[in-house]
């Protein structure tokens, strides 16, 4: 012990025993950390958090090149940085089409998509219903569905029901691949609120659906937000589907349009990169708005069988 | 069931019903109808040549006919000379992803999981790879590991060679496994850090009365904790792992680079990479797929519940 701590102690308090010198150590409580520790700790992050940056950042900083090989030359984009990549995506593509297609389609498939996720997800974390197990292993399973088996019968499905190249089709079946995990996602949600509150809505009469409505969607805010925000970010950056079942320039998402600047012909990284970043945009956004919710919803999901 | 037994059943249960059905018609459409398809299609020989198809006015109708096992057992048997290599290649994939990335997630989220500065700055960047779309980042590093791309550069400096990430198999194989690690790692430690803060603060209190080390807490406390969130997203990773379809689609195209393919984009290349489109092999080998994701998740499954764990299926 220091002698400085020592004077201080004696000051403070002249009665006090002498400093308990002979005491052990005490333990060091959780969350505090040594100078080391620390250093090593933010060091750890800071790595992992420049790991997990940077192919994000540096398609940012190749969208400012304006040659279509500058992605091969970083040192070239420095003297000459522009923005005329993304005046050009911006004012001489179909972007704007691009993204309002997008946003129709991630905005269908996340209110569609999540209320009918929620109400199966309620039904199955509350009723004991025959044909609740079987309907949760069908969840699992469709999760396990390789999409090269899936698209040819799409494909004729999607033609009969005269869906191909409409928005209703495409956010039909990205409700199928996004619909069972909210699903039992929500389930899990709905398992953590207590059952005394349907039983007290019921009381005060209320009809199933309106104890469902009223009651429970209010509560299961965080879990909607998780499940929403899941669904809309599956259909803004999925491309199989999309670039199989929009067939005509007006109906491309994003997701396809940005293909268009790649060809056999024709190779303009540079618009790409651009394009990428203004995509990218709206997601991080969206992801953001939820990421308060993030760890509640997914979590409720996954721990309550 | 009885008549009555079944009206009985009907009028407690309709509302149970009512809600899950839309989920049932929307799966039973686009999900289980197509699946049905896809099986019937594998046990004949169709191809693009011979299949019903509309030019203009005129339909021409089916030719394909009923071969039974037949290409089931090619596939099999080896006679493809494709199944197996593909087969042992998904294996180590899967295995390989999720091993790493379970491990990095788990690393991060207890790091995370503790008051500190810089908190919310460290996650926010650490689910970046999660935030922005698959194929703005799989372009991303399409560019990075490009001959002479940032990444060579980058080796260049500490005076390696660049091995052709994009073009020699082994290393297509290594920055595959690199990439969806990456890709994947922020899922499983927002889980796993939501899973953490679930473990009640009094467990490590008492554990720390009991004078336990970080270690120990960590052995004894954490883990056991996380076991419910683990088996979930672990059975989640596997499933997704095998079945990631885009990672490498959008990093190596579906032409070439055929070390790099796992079964899932092999059986999309059977159906679109070539000409004439093997309509009969891809479902053939789609069902191969699924059945073997079915198997490992009812021994999964089994295997828990002997344990006496419970995963939220």
């Amino acid at each position: 012990m220091s002698t400085g701590q020592d004077l201080r102690q004696r000051r403070s308090t002249p009665t006090a025993a002498t400093p308990p010198a002979d005491r052990p150590r005490p333990v060091r409580p959780r969350g505090e950390r040594g100078r080391g520790a620390s250093l090593l700790l933010h060091t750890t992050l800071s790595l992992a958090g420049l790991v997990a940056l940077f192919p994000v950042a540096w398609i940012a900083y190749i969208s400012l090149g304006p040659g279509t090989d500058d992605f091969l030359h970083p040192g070239r984009i420095l003297g000459r940085a522009s923005l005329s990549n993304y005046g050009y995506v911006l004012f001489h593509t179909d972007f704007f089409t691009w993204f309002a297609n997008s946003v129709i389609v991630g905005l269908g498939t996340m209110v569609f998509g999540v209320l009918i996720a929620a109400s199966a997800g309620y039904a199955v974390s509350r009723m004991r219903f025959p044909g609740h197990r079987q309907l949760m292993w069908t969840f699992l399973l469709t999760q396990m569905f390789p999409v090269s088996v899936l698209l040819v019968p799409l494909y004729t499905i999607m033609a009969k029901l005269d869906l191909l190249n409409s928005y209703q089709g495409l956010i039909l079946i990205y409700c199928s691949t996004v619909v069972p995990f909210c699903a039992f996602m929500m389930k899990g949600y709905f398992d953590t609120i207590p059952v005394e509150i349907d039983e007290a809505g019921r009381v005060d009469g209320l009809s199933p659906f309106g104890v469902f409505w009223r009651l429970i969607i209010p509560l299961a805010r965080p879990g909607l937000a998780v499940a929403g925000f899941y669904s809309f970010l599956t259909a803004w950056g999925e491309v199989a589907y999309s670039s199989i079942f929009m067939l005509s320039s007006d109906k491309y998402t994003l997701a396809v349009g940005i293909q268009t600047f790649v060809s056999e012909y024709s190779q303009q990284w540079n618009l790409m990169a651009a394009m990428a970043v203004l995509v990218a945009i709206p997601a991080a956004l969206v992801f953001y708005l939820v990421q308060k919710h993030l760890v509640t919803g997914l979590t409720a999901g996954g721990t309550k069988g | 069931m009885t008549l009555a037994g079944i009206k009985r059943s009907y009028d407690r249960h309709w509302y149970a019903w009512a809600m899950a059905a839309p989920v049932v018609v929307v799966l039973g459409v686009l999900v289980l109808y197509p699946l049905g398809r896809g099986a019937y299609l594998s046990l004949t020989d169709a191809t693009s040549l011979n299949v019903g198809r509309t030019i203009g006015m005129n339909h021409i109708p089916d030719t394909y006919s009923w071969v039974g096992l037949r290409n089931y057992t090619r596939i099999l048997s080896g006679a493809d000379h494709e199944f197996w290599p593909h087969f042992v290649w998904t294996i180590v994939w899967t295995a390989g992803c999720v091993t790493l990335a379970y491990t990095i997630a788990l690393g991060l989220a207890v790091l995370l999981n503790r008051p500190m500065r810089f908190r919310t700055l460290y996650r926010v960047l650490l689910v970046l790879p999660w935030a922005v779309p698959t194929f703005v980042t799989m372009f991303s590093w399409r560019l990075m590991l490009a001959d002479n791309g940032v990444v060579d550069t980058l080796l260049g400096y500490l005076h390696l060679p660049a091995p052709g990430w994009l073009s020699v198999p082994i290393w297509q194989q290594v920055s595959a496994i690199g990439v969806n690690t990456w890709a994947s790692v922020p899922f499983l430690m927002v889980s796993l850090l939501g899973g953490m803060q679930a473990i009640p603060k009094e467990l490590y209190e008492a554990a720390e009365v009991d004078g336990a080390t970080a270690w120990q807490r960590f052995r004894h406390v954490t883990l056991p904790g996380l076991r419910p969130v683990s088996s979930t997203i672990i059975l989640l990773g596997v499933i997704w792992t095998f079945n990631q379809f885009n990672v490498i689609f959008l990093l190596f195209g579906t032409n070439g680079a055929d070390s790099v393919q796992i079964l899932v984009t092999y059986a999309y290349q059977l159906f679109y990479g070539q000409q004439p489109q093997d309509f009969a092999d891809s479902a053939a080998y789609g069902v191969i797929i699924l059945s073997m994701l079915v198997v490992f998740t009812s021994i999964y499954r089994r295997w828990l519940a002997r344990n006496e764990q419970q995963v939220a299926v």
